[in-house]
């Protein structure tokens, strides 16, 4: 009796657990898409309002003309370039298009990860890849020349100012500042009781974050992360006054909570009018100038990236579509990315959602819409010069090992520049100095270096 | 022990009406809603600024009187919330289904009927909990990656099953014990099979048990985001995945945040709020009847 | 009923039918066991096995093709850098300080909720909900709603512009926990509480003897095993903190809350070194079977409580 309801009660939890197995195979044949019938592609992308928009628009704008469905995954850029990096290093396949940063493009090209799109862009005589905007496709380019992502939206970097302080304190913005000059203004505009910080920078840990200001702020002082033979430069005396003048800068003057303050937290202390000034990414002025999302709209004024020993200093970032190699559905995402990436989209966007949204920055076209440059008449200029003057592959006083403004075009650079921007990010919130923080990356980047000499 | 069941005697202290501790009570009543309105603040708060706009939401000083907007929320479905719902729903419903069928019988194993070595076995079941996660991850992607299964919704039904499943064989085996030793001998005394005594003395005293643990396991599942975000993408992203989403590095999004936190976050307390009862059992290894 | 006097009564037999028998009997009691423990085996000790291989390997997931042998080396990249043992120590104090400060808070709100008052329910409520929110949510929840030196709701309310997460990054991700798990301590010695024998304690309170008195020699002794209890499954959880780390502070500012699951995880994902990422999860895994053991003393006397039910 006994021994018979032992075996009953094994072979009820053995079927029980080997229904719920097959189950599970069974269910990984049907949600796994990739047949060749199936119009479906995945795209996974930072959560940016432009991204946001496109989702918005795709369905009506793109599905129903190709009858391809898009499957959008949104995640904060730091999640998403891990979970690129993962996918793709490893073959994962998960995605067919991402949205990817300039940073990593050339790297992952030279890996072999990425579709060239040259071949594709190029015989599409409608897409026009002439008027895509020269430093931008340099800065998606690899070592063969081609380019492996299409710039969806682009940025540099420049300085905003609030006119009305400006003003009320007499004073005036120059064209193109010097970094000294801006440190003068700011000194002169602080008001700690008013709650206004003379300039807003940023002072958040990560490469992308503190290190995409301060870098430019190097490369104008003349220094850099490596020299041309690979030789790292982190604690000479050009990066060391760069990175001492940036953090007593935002000490002195900056913002309060500089040490967690990014893109995100200037962008609101700016806009409630609680900075004088603020050097950030072009993309901001867009937020700025909309009156429902912030209290200067129609104030701010817009010059160049501060400088020292160069002649201009702004950084050249944009996001990019990319197809990894390992996508199965080729054409589908071609023709996903030639119509993000092309003209009529910026219509489509500037008719539906409003000409201040049009994702701007990647084409030389954009600029001579006219409802556009009616919109963005306050920054389109300086925003197209700056773009048109950075230069990814010479943008300090010497010759550079890889490609890149604010960032070094090459892997390990995510990891030293985060390390090393923790550390500087102490020496804003006063747990640590500078100097400590450049001792340290100094070590780092040798580390690095030995992988390159 | 001939005492009546503690309810009763609590009750029976209560027929001393001393003025004063009737006072002290007061007071102490005040010190726990003070406490729990504490506690409970963080998340109303996240409620209030939901119905914000962004801008209020990021203002300082707070903004404590608006007029609620709902466009957060219409922002939040915008973004098509309903398939991360279903996903999260799925792992977390057929995770708990199978750890409670793998778990009870090894929990029987282990407590009424035990095997030789069940304290072994036991330890092996709780250090398997020990180790981080993010240890396992990497091998765990490349063998999800080799089977193919990557972004599939039963990879995670299944590394959820094993998540959950040490505490639930804990927490079952605490459960099986309090069947009291005589019914169950006087039942197999009485030639009822195994089938029999499960079915009428084992089932009846621990599916308050078993209730009190896959409610628990539901909640650890629902709320996941350590493996669900390295393995899942499109097809199989879980709620938490759909609310990080929502951080951005370019825009204010604090309202839209909690708008999502606050939809995502649902399920489980209501489940919570509802069931916590169960919740009180489960955790307190089945101490309190 | 469980209390006090049955036991501190010696009861060693435990099982039903003491596990004796033939092998075909041995068969029958493990067979309800084998789903569970096989499924667990593989879901847990395969991805184990795979780990020590991976750690041998020289790795580098950015650069596709060689992946060498290199034997123990990884290990010797790992031990010698100092960020692992600064990791080591940083997962010591957020665990502690967690365990530590939701067990003091937890156990004065269940001495609380013991007691009889209006809406005692409704209290129980507001203080589990914290525990049920999703932990990603919370921890965003704090960085921007609570933390935020401009327009947090902390400074919003008590003014100054302090940055708590820079200022006191450790203090800041432990309050998060804390925030979140001292429900689930309260909810365990709440049980302990409840479970005691009130007729005893009305008992002393007859013969005199103080609340003080009595909660120091008679409920604390009681409590121990709950108390025991709550650490072991806090620390269990607590001690494997990823998402506070990862949205909060990120590990900063420098590495002052970069603990050991997110030190682990910047390897694998950020330096993508895969080999030492390994060898990083190999040894916490051996820390952990040394941590382990002693908590399983710990586990061992928990038993011995449920047997004495």
């Amino acid at each position: 009796m006994h021994k018979r309801n032992g075996k009953l009660s094994l072979l009820i939890a053995g079927a029980a657990t080997g229904a719920l197995v097959l189950s599970g195979c069974s269910g990984a044949g049907s949600t796994s898409g990739g047949s060749d019938g199936d119009h479906t592609i995945t795209a996974l992308m930072v959560g940016n309002p432009q991204m946001e928009d496109i989702q918005k628009l795709t369905a009506e704008n793109f599905t129903k003309q190709t009858g391809i469905t898009v499957k959008f995954t949104i995640l904060p850029e730091n999640e998403l370039r891990d979970k690129v990096t993962q996918d793709v290093a490893n073959q994962g396949g998960q995605y067919d298009v991402a949205t990817v940063g300039a940073y990593e493009v050339p790297i992952w090209a030279k890996n072999g990860w990425l579709h060239e799109l040259s071949t594709k862009s190029a015989a599409d005589t409608a897409y026009d890849s002439a008027d895509l905007l020269k430093p931008m496709v340099q800065s998606l380019t690899g070592d063969d020349g081609k380019m492996y992502a299409a710039p969806f939206y682009g940025e540099s970097s420049f300085l905003m100012y609030n006119k009305d302080m400006f003003a009320a304190a007499g004073l005036t913005m120059p064209e193109k500042p010097t970094w000294a000059q801006v440190a003068e203004f700011a000194k002169k505009l602080d008001d700690k009781q008013k709650g206004v910080a003379g300039i807003c920078l940023r002072g958040l840990p990560g490469w992308g974050e503190l290190f995409a200001p301060l870098t430019t702020v190097v490369n104008t002082y003349g220094g850099t992360w490596f020299e041309k033979d690979w030789t790292p430069k982190v604690n000479s005396p050009e990066f060391k006054a760069a990175t001492d003048f940036y953090v007593n800068l935002v000490k002195n003057y900056g913002e309060k909570g500089a040490a967690q303050a990014g893109f995100t937290e200037c962008l609101n202390t700016f806009g409630q009018g609680q900075a004088a000034m603020w050097y950030d990414a072009t993309s901001a002025a867009g937020t700025l100038e909309d009156p429902k999302a912030s209290k200067v709209a129609g104030k701010v004024g817009y010059a160049y990236a501060p400088v020292d020993k160069t002649a201009y200093s702004g950084w050249l970032w944009t996001w990019a579509w990319a197809m990894p190699k390992t996508t199965k559905h080729e054409d589908d995402a071609w023709k996903f990315i030639s119509w993000a990436t092309s003209k009529d989209y910026e219509q489509v966007v500037g008719k539906n959602l409003g000409w201040s949204r049009v994702p701007s920055g990647k084409r030389t076209s954009t600029y001579s819409i006219p409802e556009y440059k009616e919109s963005a008449k306050a920054f389109a200029d300086v925003t197209l010069g700056s773009i048109e003057n950075a230069n990814p592959q010479n943008p300090g006083v010497q010759p550079r090992p890889a490609l890149g403004v604010q960032f070094v075009g090459i892997p390990e650079f995510a990891d030293l520049g985060t390390k090393v921007s923790q550390e500087v990010n102490a020496a804003i919130a006063g747990s640590s100095t500078v100097d400590k923080a450049l001792t340290d990356g100094q070590k780092l980047a040798e580390d690095v270096a030995k992988n390159y000499k | 022990m001939t005492t009546l069941a503690t309810p009763a005697v609590k009750s029976s202290t209560a027929l001393k009406p001393a003025a004063r501790r009737r006072m002290g009570s007061a007071i102490w009543g005040v010190v726990a809603w003070v406490a729990g309105i504490i506690f409970v603040f963080p998340v109303i708060w996240m409620v209030l600024t939901s119905f914000k706009q962004e801008q209020d939401a990021a203002s300082n000083p707070p903004t404590w009187v608006f007029t609620p907007t709902f466009d957060q929320y219409a922002q939040v479905f915008d973004r098509n919330i309903m398939p991360f719902l279903l996903n999260s729903l799925m792992a977390s419903v057929f995770s708990t289904l199978l750890v409670v069928i793998l778990a009870t019988p090894a929990a029987y194993a282990l407590s009424l009927r035990p095997v030789a070595k069940w304290t072994d076995v036991l330890f092996f079941f709780i250090s398997t909990k020990m180790m981080p996660a993010v240890a396992a991850l990497l091998p765990v992607y490349l063998l999800v990656k080799n089977l193919g299964m990557l972004d599939n919704v039963w990879t995670m039904v299944l590394l959820y099953t094993s998540m959950n499943l040490p505490l639930a064989v804990w927490m079952m085996r605490s459960f099986l014990l309090e069947v009291p030793r005589e019914v169950l001998e006087a039942g197999e005394v009485d030639g009822a099979g195994l089938l029999t005594s499960i079915r009428k003395i084992i089932l009846p005293i621990v599916s308050p048990g078993l209730a009190a643990t896959a409610l628990i396991c539901f909640i650890f599942a629902w709320n996941e985001f350590f493996l669900a975000v390295n393995l899942t993408a499109t097809n199989a992203g879980t709620a938490p995945i759909f609310l990080v989403g929502f951080i951005s590095s370019e825009g204010l999004f604090l309202a839209r945040l909690c708008a999502a936190a606050t939809l995502v976050s649902l399920p489980v307390l209501i489940a919570g709020w509802v069931a916590q009862n169960k919740l009180v059992r489960g955790l307190s290894m089945g101490a309190v009847k | 009923m469980t209390d006090v006097i049955t036991r501190a009564d010696p009861k060693p037999e435990a099982p039903v039918v003491s596990p004796k028998g033939g092998a075909k009997d041995r068969w029958v009691r493990r067979a309800p066991l084998l789903p569970a423990l096989i499924f667990a085996i593989v879901v847990t000790q395969v991805p184990f096995l795979v780990t020590i291989y991976l750690s041998t390997l020289d790795w580098n997931a950015l650069r596709p093709g060689d992946r060498p042998f290199v034997f123990l080396d990884n290990y010797v990249t790992v031990l010698t850098d100092t960020r692992l043992q600064s990791a080591l120590l940083n997962t010591v104090l957020l665990t502690a300080g967690a365990v530590i400060f939701s067990m003091i808070l937890g156990l004065a709100l269940a001495i609380l909720l013991d007691r009889k008052f209006f809406g005692r329910g409704v209290v129980r409520t507001m203080l589990i909900t914290p525990f049920l929110v999703m932990p990603i949510a919370a921890a965003l929840l704090w960085k921007h709603a609570l933390y935020n030196p401009a327009y947090g709701l902390i400074n919003g309310i008590f003014g100054g512009s302090t940055d708590w997460v820079s200022s006191y990054p450790k203090a800041a991700v432990i309050a998060t926990l804390v925030w979140q798990w001292t429900p689930f301590m309260m909810l365990i010695l709440l049980a302990g509480l409840q479970s005691q024998s009130e007729d005893i304690l009305e008992a002393a309170r007859v013969d005199g003897a103080g609340a003080w008195k009595i909660f120091t020699h008679m409920t604390l002794p009681h409590m121990r095993q709950y108390l025991e209890l709550g650490a072991l499954l806090g620390s269990i959880y607590l001690v494997n903190t990823f998402d506070a780390v990862f949205t909060i502070t990120q590990g900063g500012p420098g590495t002052a809350t970069t603990n050991l699951p997110y030190e682990i995880y910047l390897t694998t994902f950020r330096k993508f070194e895969y080999g030492e990422a390994s060898a990083a999860g190999v040894i916490v895994v051996i820390l952990t079977i040394i941590v382990a053991t002693f908590a399983l003393r710990v586990i061992s006397s928990l038993f011995r409580m449920e047997e004495s039910r």
